[in-house]
């Protein structure tokens, strides 16, 4: 009897630390840098300057994994992939976390080996033209050409939205943003379609961003969040409480620069965050500050949201579904407890 | 005894190791038993990882919807893809792509590839002069930067389908493809067909006889005005007193763009030029070093028995070139075929920009899309090969 207790005890003994490791943490940690799949360049969400210097929202996301993991937000390796690219590199090992404008669906989560984490902008499918072609409605487009991306839910839910109303079109199909762009502007196609959100990012690189409309019809459900591999649970809740953190930090008023002070916080569950109480972060492998650490590198996400794509940017979105839940959006993500 | 056997025995095996045929095969065999070592190591290991991410096969996603209107064009339209439809038809459609550009291109290639060659060795300093700057400028230029440099320069710029102006009200040139009118058979247009079919062949037997009756006499028929004749005057004539059985289907703007005619795509059409403008630079040279390879005498020895410069060429030189132009000439043939595989920059849609692409990565069933668009590349190299063998074989030396 005793010795079964024993055998008990020493095999979840031995199965708790197995449930803390993560390969992918491991290498994170010894390589001493996060390898980060973004987009090939869209404004406002991930974007390299003429230094190579990275911004935007989904370059944010894994500034805030490395400050969490690292304590480093400058200890990012980006690797630009295009959408057809995206998922074989993360599959394959070559990233180790993807933040780059990707919806999350089924197939992509259960077929393709795959770990939706979360969601960090909400967004849909949306119609740009030239305001001089004269339409107002996504219901006019009958046999017009369009531009879209391969690789995308953008293509499947556009072929699903022509043949539901009855329509026709001709894609014009390439494999990333720029050359859509030129596509676009050399007017081999009427239309641009992708993420609403994607639409405003290349309307605002466009030679004359006013000359052209986004139009009122959103077509799909575009939740749009951070992915991993399939497998590796640990790095996938760090990767998943990373973003909650920046979520929850909003919710909470708690701003990046607020972090310092935050350990007198009031609200226990801010002390939590930053580690101030208890010590969660220690069950994922990190430091207790880890998400505090988060914070601090890139704000919350309010901060991270109005400083890459918020009205005051050139792409200039608003909250609108983004907003936290308490302020009309559906921003929601769950306690830190 | 004892060392004498032993002596024996390695006396034995240095005879056999040093055996040639038992070398041979030995080492093969080594060779055999580590490359499937390594398959089957390989094997092992992808669908370890694949277990572990949770996407090991299941299922025939073959006959699964495309779900993606990617493919709106097939070559020659010998088929329409939706999508509804099945990915093997994607698989198809888009191979049917790769093979039309494939032979288009080499056809192009070849032909301005011949003629820049021999214009290289033009004693016309003029001629070689520009025949070798536009394979220098080809030939150091990377492929992908000419599909592109050629999209964004040629086909780009023209005008949108609203803004084109119609030739003749039956030609349009726009930025969304070239529209030419298309002939739509009537009552009486198969009799025309089938004239001009056995023009064709009459063509060829005529050609073959007159080629023997020079052989034996010496005495020269005319070849060119009676095929021209037998192929275009006795089927137009035809075609005429049958009334015309053919009505012509114009190209009209309707809405965003022109419907009906026949119509090229600006994205074919760029991919098309580039593969064919950078193919020629490399035969251009194979075919100077063909050129070259053939002794001056022959060309001396054939112009003292007072044939023209032009029979020369075509008589003499270019027969002998040809054994040593076709094998290089086949390594390219498979090149074109290969770099048609970057049409996705300019949006043409050939099997590794829509099979192995976007139905791909739509599908994630990369094991076998891989296997399989490997197997058609493999399957059309292996063709061409082939096609090209025989041709060697048919030019080869023949001694007689
Ligand atoms: N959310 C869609 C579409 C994502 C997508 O590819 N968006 C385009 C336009 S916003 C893009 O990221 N292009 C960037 C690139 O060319 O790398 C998906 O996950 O399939």
């Amino acid at each position: 009897m005793k010795n079964i207790m024993l055998t008990t005890v020493a095999a979840v003994a031995l199965a708790g630390t197995a449930f803390a490791q993560s390969a992918t943490l491991d290498a994170v940690m010894e390589r001493g840098q996060l390898i980060c799949g973004v987009s090939t360049g869209v404004a406002g969400f991930s974007i390299a300057d003429d230094g190579g210097n990275y911004t935007g929202l989904d370059v944010d996301v894994c500034r805030a994994v490395a400050a969490a993991v690292l304590n480093d937000a400058q200890a990012v390796k980006f690797v630009p992939l295009t959408s057809k690219e995206r998922f074989t590199a993360l599959q394959s090992g070559e990233i180790d976390v993807l933040s780059r404008n990707t919806t999350w669906t089924y197939t992509r989560d259960v077929d393709l080996g795959l770990e939706f984490v979360g969601v960090s902008y909400y967004d849909g499918q949306g119609f740009m033209v030239r305001k001089d072609l004269g339409i107002s409605s996504a219901s006019e487009l009958d046999g017009a050409s369009v531009c879209v991306i391969t690789g995308t839910t953008t293509e499947l839910n556009l072929a699903d939205y022509f043949a539901s109303n009855g329509m026709s079109y001709e894609g014009v199909v390439v494999e990333t943003n720029a050359e859509t762009n030129q596509n676009y502007e050399a007017g081999r196609c009427d239309v641009f379609t992708t993420d609403a959100s994607g639409l405003a990012a290349n309307r605002s690189q466009m030679a004359e961003p006013e000359a052209h409309m986004i139009l009122p019809e959103i077509i799909s459900k575009e939740p749009l969040g951070p992915v991993v591999r399939h497998g590796d649970n640990v790095w996938g809740d760090i990767v998943r409480w990373t973003l909650n953190s920046l979520i929850i930090a909003e919710e909470k008023g708690l701003t990046g620069a607020g972090v310092a002070a935050a350990g007198d916080s009031g609200d226990p569950e801010v002390r939590r965050l930053v580690g101030a109480e208890g010590d969660k972060a220690a069950s994922l492998g990190l430091d207790s500050d880890a998400f505090g650490r988060a914070i601090a590198a890139v704000g919350n996400y309010g901060e991270i949201f109005e400083r890459n794509v918020g009205p005051n940017t050139p792409v200039g979105l608003e909250r609108g579904l983004n907003a936290q839940w308490t302020k009309g959006g559906i921003l929601y993500a769950p306690p830190f407890r | 005894m004892r060392q004498d056997l032993y002596a024996n025995l390695t006396g034995i095996a240095v005879d056999i190791l040093s055996n040639k045929r038992f070398r041979a095969i030995a080492f093969q065999l080594i060779v055999l038993l580590g490359f499937l070592g390594l398959l089957a190591y390989i094997t092992r290991n992808a669908i370890h990882n694949m277990r572990e991410l949770n996407i090991l096969p299941k299922g025939n996603f073959l006959t699964e919807p495309g779900s993606v209107d990617n493919l709106g064009w097939v070559a020659l339209d010998l088929m329409s893809v939706g999508a509804r439809d099945p990915i093997w038809m994607f698989f198809v459609g888009s191979a049917i792509n790769t093979i039309y550009i494939a032979i288009l291109g080499i056809f192009f290639a070849t032909v301005l590839g011949f003629i820049i060659g021999v214009m290289r060795l033009s004693p016309n300093w003029l001629v070689s002069r520009v025949a070798a700057v536009y394979v220098e400028i080809f030939r150091n230029v990377p492929l992908l930067l000419w599909i592109l440099l050629i999209n964004a320069i040629v086909f780009l710029p023209w005008p949108s389908p609203k803004e084109a102006i119609p030739v003749f009200d039956a030609f349009v040139a726009s930025n969304r493809g070239l529209y030419a009118p298309r002939g739509i058979p009537l009552d009486g247009a198969s009799t025309v067909g089938f004239v001009f079919l056995a023009g064709i062949i009459a063509a060829i037997v005529w050609s073959v006889y007159t080629r023997r009756v020079q052989a034996k006499t010496g005495k020269q028929l005319p070849v060119f005005w009676v095929n021209a004749a037998m192929i275009i005057a006795v089927p137009l004539a035809v075609f005429f007193v049958m009334g015309q059985p053919l009505s012509w289907e114009t190209p009209q703007l309707k809405g965003f763009n022109y419907s009906g005619g026949v119509k090229l795509l600006p994205q074919f059409l760029a991919l098309l030029t580039a593969l064919s403008l950078y193919t020629a630079a490399f035969i251009a040279e194979i075919v100077r070093a063909g050129i070259l390879s053939v002794n001056k005498g022959q060309r001396e020895a054939a112009s003292s028995l007072g044939l023209r410069p032009n029979l020369v060429m075509n008589l003499v030189i270019i027969p002998q070139a040809l054994r040593v132009i076709i094998p290089p000439l086949t390594s390219q043939y498979l090149n074109l075929t290969k770099n048609s595989s970057l049409a996705i920059v300019v949006g043409y849609q050939e099997i590794v920009a829509v099979f192995m692409g976007t139905i791909l990565n739509q599908s994630g069933r990369a094991v076998e899309i891989i296997g399989m668009t490997m197997a058609f590349y493999l399957s059309v190299s292996l063709l061409i090969s082939f096609i090209m063998n025989i041709y060697n074989r048919a030019v080869a030396l023949k001694e007689r």
